[in-house]
Order: C-alpha cells, then structure tokens, then sequence
C-alpha cells in the first residue's frame, strides 16, 4: 500500500496538474508514508558530524554527462497548458544542450527533508543536483553542511538578484543559496460568497476573518509560519522578533477558532480546490496560488500584516551535475527569462531587470504589485523570525497540538 | 459448522507418499520466510529499538540506544484521545461497511443469475483508481452545497450544517474505501453455502427471517470474520481520510504518527505509537476471534 500511495501521490498530481497547475498541491495529503518508512529504518545512529561546512562534492561530470537532476514544488514553472511542455527550461535544452530531469517531488520542505534525511547525514549522495527549500529548510541544511558553494565565476546573471535578497541572515552573500520564488502568506477570499455572508467584498482585517457570520467557512495554512505570522501580527506582536509568550498567545488565539468550528480545517494546497467548490469562503493562503484561481476570487495583505517567504535553490551534497546546476540557475537569473516565468507562476521574483523584461513578455504585468511589489506592499509583509533548532521544535509541536495532531 | 474453509487460506501442501516431500517443502519455502524476515521481521524489530531510544545528550534532535519505557507512557498520555478516536471511527466504519456489504455479497451469491460475475468486477473496479483520488472524490460528493449535503440539511440532521471536514464525512470515506474488503471475504463465504441447507431449513417450516438468522448468518461467520478484520485494521491505521476529509478534530492516530515523524522527527514517539497500535489491534482482534469462534481463521 505504501508505493501505492506514492505512485497515487504522482498520478494525482499529474492529474490535478493539469486543471489547476498551481505549486504544492498536494502539501497536506500526507504523502510521507515513503518517508516514514525510510525514517524508521534508517535514522537510529548518531554519527556526531553538526559543524556547519560545506558540503562534500562529487567529482564533477558535468561535461561528460549533459544532465541535471532538480527537485522543486509542484507548478512552479511556465508551462504551456496545451502541449505541457516548459518553454523556458526547453530553452537552457536548446541552448547548452543539458537535458534537466526536472521533477516536482518537493510538496513540504518537512516531508522532503525527512525523504533524504538518512541519505545526508549517512553521507550517501541524494541523487540530485538541485533542490528548492524554503527559508528555514536552506538554513537548516545549509548549517548540516548539506549545501555546496556556489561557483559564481561560471554564473554572472547571479549579480542579478535583487537588493533585499542578496545576503540573508542564514546566508550572508548568498555563497550557498540563489532565491528562485519568494511569495506572500495573506487572504484569498471568494468575493460573491464573502459579499452573502458579512456584506462586504474586500477581506482587510483578521477580525473580519474571525467574524462569526464566518464560521465553518475559514481554512488557515497548515505552514506554521505563515499562519502564526499572520495571527502573532495581529495581536500587535511582531513575527520577525517575538518571545515564546507571544508565540503562546498566537497559539491560543489559534486553539479557539478551531475549538469552536470557526476554522474549519488547516490545509496545504488543497484550500484551493474548497475554494473552488465554495465550500471555503475565506482562507489564510499563498499569493500565487490564490491570484491564479482567478477573478472571482479577492487576494490581499491583511491590514495588521502578512508573511513573506523566499524559496531557494541550493545543491545538495556529492551532486554529480553541479556545473549543469549552476548554469541553469545562471538561466534563470536572465530577465527576460525571470519575467516569464513570474509571468505564469505570479510569485514574487527575485530576478533585477524582471520588471523592464515583463514589457515585453506581458505589458499587463508590469505593475503587478504580486509580481513586483513596491515597498509600501513588502512593508506591511514580515519575513518569520530565525529559529534556533530547539525553538522550532517546540513551537511546531504547539502548532501541530493546536491544529489537531 | 465447521468444514468451512476460510477465505483466505491457501490450498494445503499436498503430500502424497509418507515423508517423500518434507525436505522440499522446507526448501521452497525459503524465499517465503527470507522475504518475511528482510521485509517484516528485520524492520519490526528496528522500528521496536527505535521506539526505546532516548535523545541524544551531546546532539539534541537526534536519538540514541536506549531502553526508555517511559516513550510508550508518554506517547500514550499525549496522544489516548487520538487513538480513542482511531478505534471508534474504524469501528464504526467496520459495522457501516457489514451492513452495506451484507445484502449486496447475499444478492451476488444467491440472487445474481448471469450478473454475478459483471457485479464482483463493479465492485472491484474502484479499487483500480488510486486511493487517494477516490477520496479527492469524497470532497465533490459531500460538497457544502452538494446533493448529499443539502438534502440532509433540509431534513435538519446536520448539527454543523456540513458533512465535509467533520467526523462524519472520515467515517463515511474510511467506509467507502474498505468496502469491497468487506464484500469480497462475505461473498466467497456466502458462495459457498450448500443452498440445499437453506432449502432444507424452509422445507422444515422455519420463516426465512428464521432461516437466515439459524442457516445463513452462522454459515456466513467466517466470511464476516474476515471482513471485519480487513476493514478495521487498515481503517484504524488510516491517515489519509481524516487527512482529507476532517477538520483538526477528526485527526486519528496515523496523523500523529506521521506528524512525529515527519514534522518533528521524533522517531522514538512514533515508534512507539505504532508499537501500541499494532499491540492494541492484535489484542482487540485475538478477542474478537475467540469470541465469534472461528479459530480456524488464525
């Protein structure tokens, strides 16, 4: 039964793909049940190895072999709807000659890393050559020693990166880490149903979100920090820097609306499709994701604040292709081709010189203040504090006793 | 009533002349009992040492050997509503499915003619769609302003106004899903009921209610036996349908354990927990079997 959900896991997102071609679809299904496996066989040992280094590499092939193994998110590449093939990435094919075995295995940076887990710290290779993890994730394998440094001098286009994202505090110059897609935590709203339940279109304020009128009709991410930055910034607290008591409060302010029904479930990607059927009203949820449901549907900031992310490509240990790696994230970090990929992913791109390129690719864009936000939109956005390892846990642990598990 | 072969037994290792085929018996049945011991016995006990280990002094987040009783009562005092709700959704899964599937496998045994052979392929047939996608179905069906949902509405049955994301809908896909285990089991044993036996039971003057409940249902025992263990142990160990289809409130303990693994990477406490599942299923379906009576089942 076990591959059988996995391979279930794939069918379905090929499926679902199709219809909805939006990234992680399938982050809550709960498709670890490989994982799990792995996990309890393997991570028994304590091989004492924690200093944060880089990680070992394997000889390179790339010259000799014209391939490249990449793992990301689901939906989260240009795809022609009705050929389904990927413009941008046949490009780099076209250009260098480097076939990308491009696969979407990566729907929970928790669930991803326990996928690979054993293999890394058993110094084992993972078998890819690029992966794309959130903040927290890249920090966390970065201090593992499971990240390689960059070769910049083979990547120009990597000067490209915008201002803000250039040095982060788990990567200071960006030695190990280039961002791929950074996005926004906030609401998506179905407007006629929003407009029938409390008279009103527009979702501005977490206190509307709680408004009883709601109840039963509310999902909130099963992420913890885009949930807990979104509740933590309404309480006046500042998610970027708070204390575990404020943590706590946020918890509780959590625990009630699920306690009494208000929220009606906690989920991955698969708001969207309740969103879809109606039978969500209002969610806490990612930019994109909601932006591409369409029209009918309202996406905004709350007013107390939203949370912003960044994912980010890294090259995992003993990669086998990381001169391939790194020109197709110097590929990436062209303009032009950043703009088309924002241009259909309609996430946050980190890409300099995107906005001038979107003129070309599609002048509507432009202004697209989830595309490119201006500054007054990136304000009312904070990005959730670092966490030590052993605050993480604990916190996760109330999150997740919170939200039922 | 005791000729009746079980289900699932396989056909008895034929010997024919005294002693000729032991050794080769024994032979054959190596690769057998090396797949069981690579693929069941080796990873039970590893997932047993795992559940003793202790944190790891010098490195926290990681586990070390250890002989730590105190991971089951820990485990068990965190997490007993989860697993209280575990048993009383498969529960009821199990009986729901026994009263659905029931009358159907009867209808198909005894009643099917020439159609027999097309129903046994309907109700397999689900089973060739991914599970998963099945339940992805559930959501459609018990949609908020779907068929199902407003018809009880107006009958005002729905304390929440909703079926989709309460325990509810958990129990009616863990139904749904385990199903055709419970038909398929009752059907091969309802097949093989003699029908003269039921004649027999009529021709005495006893009223059908009668017949069945004296001829029919105690015949049909082995058959209910084994399909309400493989519609209960697969049900209680389920996480996709709370996953997919309940609320926060509705989570079993397959959630959990996953959660421990995968988003805390407790391997001990999950571990444990499913020791004490596997613990409790036994000792639930040990009970069960000698009180239905059915050793032959074990």
């Amino acid at each position: 039964m076990t591959e059988n959900r996995d391979l279930a896991a794939r069918e379905m997102f090929e499926l679902v793909r199709s219809s909805l071609s939006r990234r992680r679809i399938l982050q809550a299904a709960g498709l670890g049940s490989v994982a799990v496996v792995a996990a309890a066989c393997g991570a028994s040992g304590d091989d004492g190895s924690s200093t944060a280094s880089a990680a070992p590499s394997a000889e390179d092939l790339s010259d000799a072999e014209k391939t490249l193994l990449w793992s990301t998110w689901p939906g989260y590449m240009d795809t022609d709807e009705k050929s389904g093939s990927r413009p941008t990435l046949d490009a780099f094919t076209k250009q260098t000659g480097i076939n990308v075995t491009y696969t979407e295995d990566v729907n929970d940076n928790n669930e991803f890393y326990a996928k690979v887990r054993t293999q890394l710290e058993q110094g084992q290779p993972i078998d890819r050559d690029l992966v794309v993890l959130t903040d927290w994730m890249a920090a966390l394998w970065i201090n593992s020693g499971f990240a390689q440094k960059l070769d910049k001098s083979i990547m120009p286009n990597a000067a490209n990166v915008i201002p803000k994202l250039a040095s982060v505090a788990f990567d200071p110059g960006r030695e190990y880490t280039l961002p791929w897609q950074s996005g926004f935590g906030l609401f998506g709203w179905n407007k006629a149903k929003l407009k029938e339940l409390i008279g009103t279109d527009t979702l501005t304020s977490v206190d509307q979100l709680f408004n009883p009128a709601l109840k039963g009709r509310v999902t909130v991410l099963s992420e913890m920090r885009d949930t807990m930055g979104i509740i933590m910034a309404w309480q006046g607290n500042d998610p970027s820097n708070f204390t575990e008591d404020q943590f706590m409060q946020g918890i509780d302010a959590l625990r009630a609306q699920i306690d009494n029904g208000h929220i009606r479930s906690v989920e991955g990607n698969s708001y969207m499709g309740d969103m879809q059927s109606g039978n969500v009203v209002a969610v806490i949820g990612w930019s994109g994701d909601v932006i591409q449901l369409g029209s009918d549907f309202g996406v905004a900031l709350p007013e107390s604040g939203g949370t912003l992310w960044t994912d980010n490509m890294l090259i995992p240990p003993l990669a086998e292709h990381k001169k391939n790696a790194e020109l197709i994230m110097n590929h990436y970090y062209d303009p032009e081709v950043a703009a088309k990929v924002a241009a259909y992913v309609q996430y946050i791109t980190p890409v300099q010189g995107a906005q001038e390129a979107m003129k070309t690719v599609d002048p509507a864009l432009v202004d697209n203040e989830w595309i490119f936000p201006t500054a007054q939109t990136l304000d009312r956005s904070y990005v959730f504090m670092e966490l030590t390892a052993e605050q993480d846990l604990a916190y996760q642990r109330a999150f997740q006793k919170a939200i039922g598990n | 009533m005791a000729p009746i072969v079980p289900v699932a037994s396989v056909a008895p290792v034929h010997v024919s002349g005294p002693k000729r085929s032991s050794r080769s018996v024994y032979i054959l049945l190596i690769p057998g009992l090396a797949w069981l011991a690579v693929f069941f016995l080796i990873p039970l006990f590893t997932l047993f040492m795992t559940s003793l280990q202790k944190e790891s002094a010098s490195k926290p987040g990681t586990y070390v050997f250890g002989i730590q009783l105190s991971n089951y009562a820990n485990a068990l005092a965190e997490y007993w509503p989860q697993f209280l709700r575990s048993f009383v959704y498969a529960g009821l899964a199990t009986i729901l499915a026994l009263a659905i599937a029931y009358p159907l496998a009867y209808f198909i045994a005894f009643k099917a003619g020439n159609w027999r052979s097309l129903m046994l392929v309907l109700v397999v047939a689900p089973a060739f769609a991914s599970f998963l996608l099945r339940t992805y179905a559930w959501k459609t069906i018990l949609a908020d302003d779907g068929v199902v949902t407003s018809t009880l509405n107006s009958l005002h049955l729905l304390p929440d106004g909703r079926i989709l994301n309460t325990g509810i809908a958990v129990v009616a896909g863990l139904t749904y899903n385990f199903l055709p285990f419970m038909i398929l089991p009752l059907f091969a044993s309802l097949d093989r009921i003699d029908y003269r036996l039921i004649e027999a039971g009529s021709d005495l003057y006893a009223s059908p209610a009668k017949v069945f409940w004296r001829v029919t249902w105690p015949l049909s025992m082995p058959g209910i036996v084994a399909g309400t263990l493989l519609t209960f142990i697969p049900a209680a160990g389920d996480f996709i349908n709370a996953e997919l289809l309940g609320s926060a409130k509705d989570r079993m303990i397959g959630n959990v354990i996953q959660t421990n693994f995968i988003e805390f990477r407790d391997y001990p406490t999950a571990s444990a927990l499913s020791f004490a599942l596997m613990a409790a299923i036994l000792i639930l379906v040990f009970g069960y079997i000698r009180r239905s009576g059915t050793e032959d089942l074990v």
